[in-house]
């Protein structure tokens, strides 16, 4: 869709009707709700109520990491997991990048869990101007459930890329919320990879005009995972921007993929430029992937707005040309799913976890080494 | 020395309406170093000749036989014919996004040879075969095809040729959409695969432009989905002025 005016059919509200510290204020999901309503109804229970003896999330990283540090931002939860998980911590998992600051290098941050099922809360505050990048890897042995909550100073540019890439066994619950300051950049790129459940809510708002968020996820499903990723974008201020890019891969019976991009434009954000897509590729028969895109304008006054969703299968003339090279069509299928998310992947601005998450996937394609690591 | 056979071939596509037959028993023996043009009018069948030799699946062979010195070449697979030595050079190139043209040359190498070139003389060697065809070496980094022009997709096609090295080349169209200076290079990196390897061509074309770069040892008409007539390279002259009218009139 291209023309603006075309959506401004009787507003849906896709903001969260609810956003408290209570756990009690959300009622539990019957499986009814809108968001609710493409997950399983067994999973994630275990987030529901505060586990007993559950741990908590704590971090390895450069001195500017503080593992044991102070709550200090105002964001609120917005489902019940979340609503447990903030009730439950007492302290963050603090990264405050100064003012100015410049990396080169990106800032690395390990998360462990001290217990079974652990609760995360995670505050990342990059200062006015700084350019930074943070790369969180997400604790691999627990049941994790929680918030980053991210700040972008004005004028600052700002990356994040989150890695879950758990044990098959586990679920992940996370909501991730920006704060975007006037002419900031944000990219937020989720990874997603391990568990048997996920569960991940990226959102953005913007605090100044002039803000841009690039929202860019991968995801790859198999062997019965269900991964769900529900992104919000509220859009309050004039001129900001925003693109959201998240493609996925589902193979094998069962597996399940769940895609919501939320889009909503308010009366005051004039001006301002959005896109979003979803690509997904079925790999295989039985796999399912749930994709809607929603956009919402109360204004018409804007520079663009679009959505687009697209799920396909395995493009046959791609395998005939690469086979028709000599190349067998395990492996030819597994260029193609890599090459399916290089453009994402590309996008992270640094060569070695660039390589790393590439490794990743192609590990879990089980493509051979001499052809994951030829490109760098 | 290598030779591909094919004997009375019939082959079908597969549509939504069902199998249509398009080859209709096409006869034909190639030898290595030798060159044959097969030359015919749009919709003669000549580009599924070329499709059914690579093993396309949109194509059914009905009956006849393929054989690569010896071998039967309908029971190989797509990857173990480009294995066992044939090379199609596609009229269209398949774009494959994300995919590097220097990671896709060094997988299909590899599969092709049976095991990874030494990465330092690979290098060179693609550098060197990239600037034989006057391509920039940026395009190593590029994705498949990807954003190609047509002139750019027929070098990597040719570029491909020369380091497979197969024994066999079929050539689909190679020359349609070809500026003269294009043309000119393509065909001298055709002409390089002839005298490195010794290899035999199958020059599938519907103009007699390429062949004043590329001289083939015999002519072959194609219409109706089988060689109507064969000849030295002066049918060829003789198509270019003539056309193919009287062959299509004869098998109409």
């Amino acid at each position: 869709m291209t023309s603006p005016t075309a959506e401004l059919a009787p507003p849906l509200d896709l903001a969260p009707r609810v956003r408290s510290l209570d756990p009690a204020d959300f009622s539990l999901p019957t499986g009814r709700e809108e968001e609710w309503r493409f997950t399983p109804s067994d999973a994630f229970t275990q987030f529901m109520e505060i586990v007993p003896g559950a741990g908590y999330v704590t971090a390895t990283g450069p001195a500017l990491v503080v593992p044991i540090g102070e709550i200090s931002s105002t964001w609120l939860p917005i489902d019940r997991p979340s609503a447990v998980s903030r009730a439950h911590v007492s302290h963050a998992v603090v990264l405050d990048i100064p003012a100015d600051h410049e990396s080169t290098e990106p800032i690395h941050l390990r998360l462990f869990a001290t217990a079974a099922v652990s609760y995360e809360h995670l505050e990342i505050r990059f200062g006015r101007f700084c350019k930074a990048t943070v790369v969180i890897e997400q604790p691999v042995d627990a049941a994790i459930c929680g918030a980053i909550v991210v700040t972008v100073g004005d004028g600052a540019q700002a990356t994040i890329v989150n890695v879950a890439d758990s044990e098959r066994t586990q679920e992940t619950m996370l909501a991730w919320h920006a704060d975007l300051g006037r002419d900031s950049v944000f990219h937020g790129t989720q990874v997603s990879l391990g568990g048997s459940r996920l569960r991940i809510l990226p959102s953005v708002a913007y605090r100044g005009p002039g803000g841009n968020a690039q929202l860019l996820g991968v995801f790859l499903a198999d062997d019965g995972q269900f991964m769900e990723h529900r992104l919000l974008v509220e859009h309050d201020q004039p001129h900001c921007t925003s693109n959201v890019v998240y493609k996925g891969a589902i193979s094998g019976d069962k597996s399940h993929t769940v895609w919501v991009g939320d889009v909503l434009v308010r009366r005051e954000a004039i001006g301002i430029d959005t896109y979003e897509i979803n690509r997904n590729l079925l790999l295989t028969d039985g796999a399912r992937a749930d994709s809607v895109p929603n956009l919402e304008l109360e204004t018409g006054d804007i520079a663009s707005a679009g959505h687009a969703s697209a799920t396909g299968r395995f493009d046959d003339d791609q395998l005939f040309y690469l086979q028709a090279r000599g190349i067998d069509e395990e492996t030819a299928r597994q260029l193609v799913v890599r090459g399916f998310f290089a453009d994402i992947v590309s996008r992270i601005p640094d060569i070695e976890w660039q390589a790393d998450i590439m490794g990743r996937i192609g590990t879990r394609l089980g493509v051979p080494a001499e052809i994951a690591g030829i490109d760098d | 020395m290598s030779q591909l056979v094919i004997t009375d071939l019939h082959a079908s596509v597969i549509t939504d309406a069902g199998e249509r037959e398009i080859l209709r028993g096409v006869t034909l023996t190639l030898d290595s170093g030798r060159t044959h043009a097969i030359m015919g009018p749009n919709g003669s069948g000549k580009s599924t000749l070329a499709y059914v030799i690579a093993g396309h699946p949109k194509y059914v062979v009905t009956s006849g036989s393929i054989t690569l010195d010896g071998a039967d070449v309908l029971a190989m697979s797509v990857d173990e014919r480009a294995k066992a030595g044939l090379f199609l050079a596609m009229q269209y190139p398949v774009e494959v996004p994300g995919v590097s043209v220097s990671n896709f040359l060094r997988t299909s190498v590899t599969a092709v040879q049976g095991e990874a070139p030494k990465l330092r003389t690979w290098v060179k060697d693609m550098k060197s075969a990239m600037a034989e065809l006057q391509m920039d070496p940026a395009f190593a980094e590029r994705s498949v095809n990807e954003g190609f022009s047509g002139g750019e997709k027929k070098r990597h096609e040719i570029l491909q040729l020369g380091l497979l090295a197969p024994k066999f080349a079929i050539l689909d169209e190679t020359d349609s959409g070809l500026d003269v200076d294009a043309l000119r290079i393509v065909s001298e990196g055709v002409n390089r695969y002839r005298e490195a390897t010794d290899g035999g061509v199958l020059l599938i074309t519907h103009y007699t432009r390429i062949l004043r770069y590329i001289h083939p040892d015999v002519v072959h008409v194609f219409v109706g989905g089988r060689i109507v007539e064969t000849g030295g390279p002066e049918l060829a002259d003789v198509l270019e002025a003539e056309g193919y009218d009287r062959y299509v009139t004869a098998s109409a």
